[in-house]
């Protein structure tokens, strides 16, 4: 009788200490996301607060005081620069107001059709139109906006009033930026309408109930919180839309509530300054690192909301 | 109103009027019904809305470009003259950024993925790194930028100096004396992809995380039954049956950095040029100029997005370039086409080869 | 012999008489040759059946016999189902159902219905048992607190919930979930209540209490109960049909079908051999 060989799964405890490595390898894949994490954090923290080293960071030359409370945005080199971030706050606020007006209902109305409404067929239509308007380009938006939304629709429908609109304007900004949020309200808020269980809608049409009443009295209460997450996470995108917002907007940092004229946000700001050619310790340049973290901040805030929100959503319904 | 009497309990041999349940015959119910109707067109009239602005969008974009668009625009190199400015530095820059930005972003976002889906034991430490991926997802893609000019652009530089003979490590400089004779670039294509990558692979992570979540855990408890280990469960069991999901997400989440511009233009990339990054201005210099194919990573670029922004900004007195932008955004909309129709067709192949 | 004597059937609940004469009492539901699909799939076949007003009609049978599907018809909750095809007729106090004109939010205020599984809405317990009056247009506070007052009451649950008729319906215990979802039932007035095994995921005690209240109801409404739980069949209700395979085999006073059914299948079922 000869020797058996050794069948494969016996020698296969060799072979474990490459899956020891590949795993290894695997999670500092997962790992380098916190590291982006950090990154961002201490890259933004380095150049806006303190700075080691050579370099002065933004607020060691002008206070954080003046950079929240001031109400005038000149960011030259020298003694005419002022740093105070409310002209760009007021300009952001105002695009993502206005696209949370066009955004909310649209999104919402969209993804209660797509949910209570429309048949199987008809949702597997709609859903991709979705997904192809959530797929443009930010930039392609503000062409549409600077080309078409403000000289054609808007102009005209202003000077029948007898207002003259200005070529950038906020208006047509918020406007774009809402429709490029809306696929996300619409998307995110059909999930957690489409969580609702059955048996709520069934028990409600079983009490004599009309669509409306299903659709407005149970399931959007019942889904509200996800649906509130889903405007906070648009709200948010649309304070962080860069490209169409800088194309519509136009660059003048002026604080103002006025969407008929431009108004530069923050990151418009941010665009409009990395393409000058100040060097690159100057304050000016140091200023974007400031308006970073503003920016950085506030999306984050409202994310972490957001996904707090929703987390306590999904706590009801599994 | 027949509800009023509702709070009246009905006493037992009372006989109540007959009701009649023909559409029509209780006033407040038509009213209902009539608010019902109201409501649902007003939501199918806002979701169709969204089709309306697509076709108006595409509608204004294509008859902007008439005057511009032909197909010299895409080999012309951009230029100050509306009538010759073409996209070409555009293509070409675009193509070795998303080349290289895939490059990177595949193999650490799927990466991501299995450890985070089939590895990891719900820990702390997992825990934190999944509310940091979608936390970074909500992150502004110009934040990125400002860490990729900060970190990547820095990095370049001092790689800069290495190679252009300044510094002690003179090994670097004499490779490319001998082989490159070509400049080098704080803000190059790498700088770029790697900064793009920041950029996408949150979504990446995601696409694929939902790839392999959808892979049945039958799969996996019967190839653990069998005696398989856990990596040769994941290699050769749920990667396999994940593959269409993971290549079609990741495909789609990954093409979303052919339209990012905010982030490159905060590297610095050129928004006017003519350059095409390593002068490879055509495929076949892909295969007969490989010294140059070894440049092109560490050269300057500009990319579609870019000239587009440049050329809706750019003041003129006759608006000539808004057809010209207009061209650009035909030409980037049809390569987005392109890449989703590949993600389309794997999509279709794949799930028919698989199903559960 | 008969398969089972009149003294092994439980004594029934306060008000449901099993040995009711039916033909002295006039019809709430009538449903003549009803044939039911699921696009092609056939699930009901040519059932008839009368429903005595005020009296309670068990619907009995195997799983997937089709007595819930049978159920879901009288207030035509399967309208909800795509693809889903019904054939026949049902009179609904002398009025056919199906027919085109017919308004299914008004036939289901009439026709009232408690599901297997209660469903309070994410709602306080004063707006779950208020919603009907309300989505029908009701907006007095007084008229509504009144009204669910009295609809608590109605369904046994008014002393345990007075106090807190503010709090959220979902802290209720599953029994006083679906007692609730009883009284919101009532609240819109209807003439009849359709139940699908309205005790089935409940405790003995629990169960208990909603048998009893059937009882109490069947004075006032006419009630079409699904159940699986035979003893429950056997208490509650006046008249029961035995369902199988989509065919209704056989209808009878209570007793009747529980002590000397006519058909074998019946009797097989009745006695515990199939099921």
């Amino acid at each position: 009788m000869t020797q058996a060989k050794l069948p494969a799964w016996a020698i296969r405890r060799i072979s474990r200490r490459y899956e020891k490595l590949i795993q290894a390898a695997l999670f500092l894949c997962a790992a380098l996301s916190v590291l982006t994490t950090a990154a961002i954090i201490l890259v933004l923290l380095t150049n806006a607060v303190y700075a080691p080293g050579a370099k002065t960071a933004f607020f060691e030359r002008v206070s954080f005081w003046e950079f929240v409370t001031g109400t005038h945005w000149k960011p030259v080199d020298g003694q005419y620069g002022r740093f105070g971030i409310i002209p760009l706050l007021c300009g952001t606020m105002m695009v993502a107001g206005i696209a949370s007006l066009v955004s909310v209902p649209a999104g919402l109305g969209a993804a209660i059709y797509m949910s209570e409404y429309a048949g199987p067929r008809e949702r597997e239509f709609l859903k991709p139109i979705l997904e192809i308007l959530a797929g443009i380009p930010s930039v392609v938006f503000g062409f549409f906006a600077l080309k078409f939304i403000t000289p054609w629709i808007l102009k005209p429908m202003f000077s029948l009033v007898g207002i003259d609109l200005q070529i950038f304007n906020t208006l047509s900004a918020g406007i774009v930026v809402g429709i490029m949020v809306t696929p996300l309200i619409a998307s995110l808020s059909e999930d957690v309408i489409r969580s609702v269980p059955r048996s709520l809608r069934e028990a409600a049409f079983a009490l004599g109930s009309t669509r409306f009443d299903v659709s407005v009295r149970i399931v959007v209460p019942a889904a509200l919180s996800g649906i509130l997450a889903a405007f906070l996470l648009a709200f948010s995108r649309a304070i962080g839309e860069t490209m169409a917002v800088t194309i519509a907007g136009g660059q003048q940092a002026i604080a103002t509530l006025n969407p008929l004229q431009g108004a530069q946000t923050m990151t418009g700001f941010m665009v409009h300054a990395s393409t000058g050619d100040s060097a690159a310790d100057s304050i000016s340049r140091m200023s974007i690192y400031a308006v970073g973290i503003a920016l950085f901040a506030i999306t984050l805030t409202i994310n972490v909301i957001s996904g707090w929100v929703l987390r306590r959503y999904r706590e009801v319904y599994q | 109103m027949s509800t009023r009497g509702s709070g009246t309990p009905r006493v037992a041999g009372q006989q109540s009027a007959p009701v009649s349940f023909i559409s029509g015959t209780d006033g407040s119910i038509r009213r209902r019904l009539f608010l019902s109707r109201v409501f649902s067109w007003t939501c199918r009239f806002v979701t169709y809305a969204a089709l309306a602005v697509l076709i108006v969008l595409l509608a204004a974009i294509i008859w902007s470009s008439v005057g511009r668009l032909a197909f010299d625009f895409v080999y012309n190199p951009n230029s100050s003259n509306p009538i010759k400015a073409g996209m070409l530095a555009g293509l070409w820059g675009s193509f070795w950024l998303i080349l290289f930005t895939a490059l990177f972003s595949v193999p650490v976002g799927v990466g991501s993925a299995i450890y985070l889906e089939e590895i990891a034991k719900d820990s702390f430490f997992v825990r934190v790194i999944k509310t940091n991926i979608s936390n970074l997802a909500g992150v502004p893609s110009i934040v990125y930028g400002i860490l990729g000019y900060t970190v990547f652009r820095s990095l370049a530089a001092v790689l800069k100096v290495w190679f252009d003979g300044q510094h002690a490590f003179n090994i670097l400089g004499l490779f490319r004396l001998r082989l490159l004779k070509l400049p080098i670039y704080e803000d190059n294509i790498l700088v770029g992809a790697l900064t793009l990558t920041l950029v996408v692979l949150p979504t990446v992570i995601s696409a694929a995380q939902e790839a392999l979540r959808s892979v049945p855990s039958s799969i996996r408890v019967a190839s653990l039954a069998l005696g398989a280990t856990r990596w040769q469960t994941i290699w050769r069991q749920v990667i396999p049956a994940a593959l269409p999901g993971i290549s079609t997400g990741v495909i789609l989440s990954t093409s979303r950095a052919i339209g990012e511009a905010a982030p490159l233009i905060m590297l610095g990339a050129l928004t006017i040029t003519t350059m095409v990054p390593g002068n490879i201005d055509s495929p076949v210099k892909l295969i007969t100029r490989p010294l140059q194919v070894l440049h092109a990573p560490l050269d300057q670029f500009t990319a579609m997005p870019i000239e587009i922004y440049d050329w809706s900004k750019r003041p003129d007195p006759q608006d000539r370039f808004t057809a010209v932008a207009a061209s650009g955004i035909i030409v980037l909309m049809l390569v987005l086409l392109s890449v989703n129709a590949v993600a389309m067709v794997v999509r279709h192949y794949a799930s028919r080869r698989l199903k559960w | 012999m008969p398969a089972i004597t009149s003294s092994s059937v439980p004594p029934s609940v306060a008000g449901v008489d099993r040995n009711l004469d039916m033909s002295a009492h006039p019809a709430a539901i009538q449903v003549n040759g009803l044939d039911f699909y699921y696009s092609e799939h056939q699930v009901l076949f040519n059932v008839s059946l009368t429903v005595p007003e005020r009296s309670v009609t068990a619907l009995i049978g195997p799983s997937g016999c089709g007595k819930s599907t049978f159920l879901r018809t009288l207030n035509r909750m399967n309208d909800l189902i795509e693809g889903s095809r019904c054939v026949g007729q049902i009179l609904v106090e002398g009025q056919n159902i199906m027919d085109p004109a017919v308004d299914v939010v008004l036939l289901r205020k009439h026709v009232g219905m408690v599901f297997q599984k209660s469903t309070p809405f994410p709602k306080s317990i004063f707006d779950n048992v208020a919603y009907g009056p309300r989505v029908a247009g009701e907006t007095n506070r007084s008229v509504l607190a009144d009204l669910v007052e009295s609809c608590l009451k109605k369904a046994a649950l008014w002393d345990e919930v007075k106090d807190r008729l503010t709090k959220s319906a979902m802290a209720l215990s599953g029994g006083q979930q679906q007692r609730l979802c009883i009284a919101r039932t009532l609240a819109t007035n209807p003439r009849i209540i359709l139940m699908d095994e309205p005790a089935s995921a409940l405790d003995p005690a629990s169960t208990d209490r909603i048998e009893n209240l059937i009882g109490e109801l069947c004075a006032n409404y006419t009630i079409v109960i699904v159940t699986h739980n035979m003893q429950q069949a056997s208490r509650v209700s006046h008249q029961t049909a035995f369902f199988y395979k989509g065919v209704l085999v056989e209808t009878g006073p209570t007793m009747k079908i529980f002590t000397g059914p006519s058909e074998k299948k019946t009797e097989d079922y009745i006695t515990g051999r199939f099921g």
